[in-house]
């Protein structure tokens, strides 16, 4: 019965691999996304642009403005001389801020009246606009302290030490390769087995199959493995990359982070084989895949806080795998954590496994057209 | 075009029309797609933090600590929890049920008294970067006020001798919907405009019929033209009932004009279905065509279009690659149209990428599918 099996994997492991293009997509673009992605996902600012209007003149709105012009998150690109040019520097997206300085901002300050200051900001990109007014406040604390300090004013009862625990710089790559593994791994998985029954069903050699002495189990297995041997290698792939590439700490062991793989691979391999033999048209399938694969990245807290969620979708969430693999991939990497602290995550994954397979293999024989 | 040519197309759109009809998994992608998936992602998809569970340690509590710590029992940012000792919060944060701890040691009243400068220890989950970013943004805030007010209170000048005010232009109130909305209209479009074309050429040269269809006086162009026309006009149904999601249902202002959005997104259509159509064609079997548009159509869309990342703040090496994604110009169009209104110096460019990207797809497409029989 095993060499059934197995001759059956060989021939799923050759229909996938054998087409050159369908090799080349499951190799080269997922290793390119990765290096790619995981530059262009950050929520880092850097060099934003940003206009100054100072209307003041003084040596002390100069200090203001040097050190706006002179942080590495702001890149002056305008020095403007009246207020003409703020909106269409805004409308047009040339700057994402302008600092404009009151002219009786000196005589405020030394009067010690609040001294008048703006920032107006571009709030297309609501997110950048908070980082933006973040570090805008930033500055113009320190500025205020260090004015404090120099004019002997007393010192503020209470300053805040913060501190970040796990990322202490506040790196969002750290935070987003580790989610790309979760991604890709997918991606990939879903690749290979997403299309496969249903491609079958469309030809008609799926009835042939079910006409084998082979079992459901078997071409469960059969049909599984691939994507879970595929799935795999690339996880490893990807995940040395993050490692040795990214240079993400990997502070957790490699047990919890490949029962946390292996579980993740096996969901996702179920609810794409189950897509797959609901299908009857390949058409269906991709269908099928793209409604699973796009709600199951956007929900995950992958790019957006699930806890920001409203409650239905937050329930909504329960059934996604890759919300628990997100928790597990980010929790080793990044704390460390270990399987006994990650249990409430691998078990609901294990579940969604097992009865997505089960549907799946008694999906086979229940659709034949 | 001469009538003969006229009338070939009207027996192929008819025939794509009726193929439409029959299977209903098209007229699923065109319009269920699009619903479900706006409707699930304009609701849950959200970068403003609220509630944010935050760890309370006051080592000795007294009514100057309690001036501090009530500003966060009324702030809608944060939802506080008091715990006794330094050690039981941390281990509260690592069981991730807090995302910060503010520890207010011992000698805090004394020392703000006697000197200022007095310490508050703030620990911030680190892990998910912009959430601990905007988290600490909140905290400076409550600080910042909590400074103020008491100065006030004592007679004394503000420590902070600067009045800021932060103007946030088109979006007043920061929501982040206002601004993910019309980036997700463009991502899901991107899927919508690839998926209906993606499998249409590949499937007639696995069923064999696309022979049957070069032994006619049928030519290549007239096929495309065929494939085209019905499925942009599905496309364009979809984008118009996103639109309709968008306004009526998530109130994201619409300050463009309706004529300028509609002349956009039928740019962005042809320059998605042109991908579509141009996977297809190049794949020639529906299984390697639905592995590729699984591939370069989500993901580059989701990741390189500037929906949420900041194609700003990207590399340069990867800001150029950005261009390549047809999405990007889109985003870039409907973030303007509807939070600012027709800003030509946004759209035109924009614009006349888009056209140089449908060019391209439908052009290549044309290139590509014109090879015969091997």
């Amino acid at each position: 019965m095993w060499r059934q099996v197995l001759a059956l994997i060989v021939k799923e492991l050759l229909a996938v691999l054998r087409d050159k293009r369908s090799r080349m997509v499951l190799v080269g673009p997922p290793l390119i996304q990765l290096i790619v992605f995981g530059y262009a996902a950050t929520y880092d600012l850097n060099n934003v642009p940003i206009a100054i209007y100072n209307q003041d003149g003084s040596a002390i709105s100069r200090d203001l403005v040097t050190r706006f012009a002179g942080s590495p998150t702001f890149h002056l690109v305008a020095v403007l001389q009246s207020d003409l040019r703020i909106n269409e520097l805004i409308d047009s997206r040339q700057v994402q801020a302008v600092l404009v300085v009151d002219p009786r901002f000196t005589q405020s300050l030394l009067t010690q009246v609040p001294a008048p200051v703006q920032v107006i900001v571009d709030g297309r990109n609501s997110n950048t606009a908070l980082l933006i007014v973040g570090y805008a406040n930033t500055i113009l604390s320190e500025f205020a302290l260090a004015w404090d300090a120099a004019h002997g004013n007393p010192a503020p009862l209470a300053v805040l030490d913060v501190r970040a625990r796990y990322n202490p710089t506040l790196n969002s790559q750290w935070f987003i390769v580790p989610g790309i593994v979760a991604v890709l791994t997918q991606v990939v998985t879903l690749l290979v087995v997403g299309l496969s029954v249903a491609r079958e069903r469309e030809t008609g050699t799926f009835d042939q199959l079910l006409v084998t002495p082979l079992r459901q189990f078997d071409i469960l297995l059969g049909k599984g493995l691939p994507g879970l041997v595929i799935g795999g290698i690339e996880a490893s792939v990807i995940i040395a990359a993050a490692v040795w590439w990214f240079d993400v700490p990997l502070r957790g062991g490699l047990l919890p982070l490949y029962l946390g793989l292996f579980l993740f691979v096996v969901a996702v391999t179920g609810i794409g084989l189950m897509i797959s033999s609901l299908a009857v048209t390949q058409q269906q399938a991709l269908l099928g895949a793209f409604l699973f694969m796009v709600p199951s990245i956007i929900l995950s807290g992958f790019a957006t806080p699930i806890a920001n969620m409203p409650a239905w979708v937050q329930d909504l969430t329960l059934l996604n795998p890759m919300r628990y693999f997100l928790v597990i991939v980010r929790g080793v990497f990044l704390e460390g954590s270990s399987v006994s602290s990650l249990a409430s995550q691998y078990w609901p994954m294990a579940v969604i496994g097992v009865v997505t397979l089960a549907a799946a293999a008694w999906l086979f024989r229940r659709r034949v057209y | 075009m001469n009538t003969a040519s006229f009338r070939r197309l009207r027996g192929l759109l008819r025939k794509e029309f009726l193929q439409i009809l029959r299977d209903p998994s098209s007229l699923a992608i065109a319009f269920v797609l699009p619903a479900v998936l706006l409707l699930i992602f304009g609701d849950g998809v959200s970068l403003d933090a609220r509630n944010v569970p935050l760890a309370l340690v006051v080592e000795r509590p007294d009514t100057f600590t309690a001036s501090f710590t009530s500003q966060f029992e009324l702030s809608p940012f944060f939802r506080p929890r008091r715990f006794f000792s330094i050690q039981a919060a941390e281990r509260a944060m690592a069981a991730r049920e807090v995302e910060g701890i503010i520890w207010i040691p011992s000698n805090f009243t004394r020392r703000a008294v006697s000197g200022g400068n007095s310490p508050i220890g703030v620990i911030v989950n680190g892990a998910d970067a912009n959430n601990a970013r905007i988290v600490e943004g909140y905290l400076q805030q409550v600080w910042a006020n909590w400074l103020v007010a008491q100065a006030r209170a004592a007679g004394r000048p503000s420590p902070l001798p600067l009045a800021a005010e932060p103007q946030v232009r088109f979006n007043p109130a920061v929501s982040s919907r206002n601004y993910l909305v019309p980036g997700l209209i463009a991502v899901i479009m991107t899927l919508t405009g690839a998926l209906l074309t993606a499998l249409v050429i590949a499937r007639e040269w696995e069923r064999g019929t696309m022979e049957a269809l070069m032994v006619t006086r049928v030519t290549m162009r007239e096929i495309l033209v065929a494939k085209l026309i019905p499925y942009f006009l599905l496309g364009m149904g979809g984008m118009a009932a996103s639109v309709a999601i968008a306004v009526f249902l998530f109130d994201v202002p619409l300050r463009g004009s309706l004529e300028v959005l509609t002349g956009a997104s039928a740019l962005f259509m042809l320059a998605a279905l042109g991908m579509g159509l141009l996977i297809s064609s190049f794949a020639r079997n529906q299984f390697v065509a639905g592995q590729i548009a699984i591939i370069t159509t989500f993901l580059p869309a989701f990741i390189l279009s500037g929906f949420v990342f900041d194609i700003n703040s990207m590399p340069r090496a990867v800001q150029i690659i950005t261009h390549i994604v047809a999405a990007r110009y889109f985003v870039a169009i409907l973030q303007s149209v509807f939070l600012a209104g027709n800003v030509w110096s946004v759209i035109l460019p924009n614009a006349a990428a888009l056209v140089a990207m449908a060019a391209i797809f439908l052009g290549a497409a044309r290139i590509v599918a014109r090879k015969r029989l091997d």
